[in-house]
């Protein structure tokens, strides 16, 4: 079973621009081929601080259960 | 507590703000902005990635500067429409049609129309620039660097106001190079399926988001 453990989600608007990565201070995030960013959801801790920069405002922090693809 | 490790890069920010102050001093200066035009198409169609963008562009760090550590930003969410794929590729096409007015100009000089020493701002608004004197080149090039100013200053402009009311980086949401750059990545890996990425966990289809 899995844990409720936050998570941040991205959505396919991500402009790839990568202010997020540079928030996150466990290196969670990525930008995939300058097509969008990634989050490795073993490593995000649901902080949220990626949501509050990201321009864009593509990224949701939610449960992970809830945030599953 | 945890800090994120700082690079050469991550001062680039200083270049950006020396650029627009030279071109204050010389208009000439405004050529070396070719760098920033030519290196992140150049790394996006041979390496195929958005590192410009990611790690090099100065003029992201300037606007993250201003606005988190100056605190000049109302750090708020930008409306829905500046996210928008036909707003981007609306913006990028008018900016490039006004890129290709600006060229033609500079063309009309080079077969002998007069130089105009005005820095055109926002389009419209022309700013009389000729403090400097430029007679020691070609007049084309002269009028290159005017134009060419004009469309770093009008960025620039538009980028700080867009930092001061919405979220530093909001710029980069309609950036012509930041969405020029992802539609090359884009196009280069086209065959990928979104689906198919190497799965880290991710999950792109949150909901909420900028429609
Ligand atoms: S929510 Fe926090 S830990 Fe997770 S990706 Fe965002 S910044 Fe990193
Ligand atoms: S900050 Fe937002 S738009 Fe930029 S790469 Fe990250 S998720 Fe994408
Ligand atoms: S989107 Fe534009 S301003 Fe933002 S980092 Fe990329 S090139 Fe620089």
């Amino acid at each position: 079973m899995r844990s409720k453990k936050k998570s941040a989600s991205i959505s396919k608007e991500c402009v790839a621009c990568g202010c997020c990565v540079k928030s996150c201070l466990l290196g969670a995030l990525s930008v995939y081929r300058g097509m969008y960013a990634l989050v490795d959801e073993h490593k995000c801790a649901g902080c949220g601080k990626c949501a509050d920069v990201c321009p864009a405002q593509v990224i949701s922090v939610a449960a992970r259960e809830a945030a599953q693809c | 507590m945890l800090k994120q490790q700082k690079h050469w890069y991550d001062y680039l920010w200083i270049a950006s703000a020396v650029y627009l102050t030279l071109g204050f001093f010389n208009i000439l200066f405004a050529w070396l902005g070719l760098i920033c035009f030519i290196t992140p198409l150049l790394i996006a169609i041979v390496k195929g990635n958005k590192s410009y963008c990611n790690r090099f562009c100065g003029r992201g760090q300037l606007f993250e500067l201003l606005g988190y550590r100056l605190g000049l930003s109302r750090r708020k969410a930008p409306p829905k429409f500046l996210c928008s794929s036909w707003f981007r590729y609306g913006f990028l096409a008018f900016f490039m049609t006004m890129f290709f007015v600006m060229l033609y100009a500079t063309c009309l000089v080079f077969v002998g129309a007069t130089l105009n020493e005005a820095v055109t701002l926002l389009w419209v608004f022309k700013l009389p620039w000729n403090w400097v004197d430029t007679s020691f080149v070609a007049p084309w090039m002269a009028q290159f660097a005017f134009g060419f100013y004009g469309v770093m200053l009008t960025s620039t402009v538009l980028g700080m106001l867009t930092m001061l009311l919405f979220k530093p980086r909001s710029w980069c949401v309609y950036c012509p190079m930041g969405t020029m750059t992802q539609g090359i990545c884009q196009i280069k890996h086209r065959k990928e399926n979104p689906n198919e990425t190497p799965n880290k966990g991710n999950c792109r289809t949150a909901e909420g988001s900028c429609q």
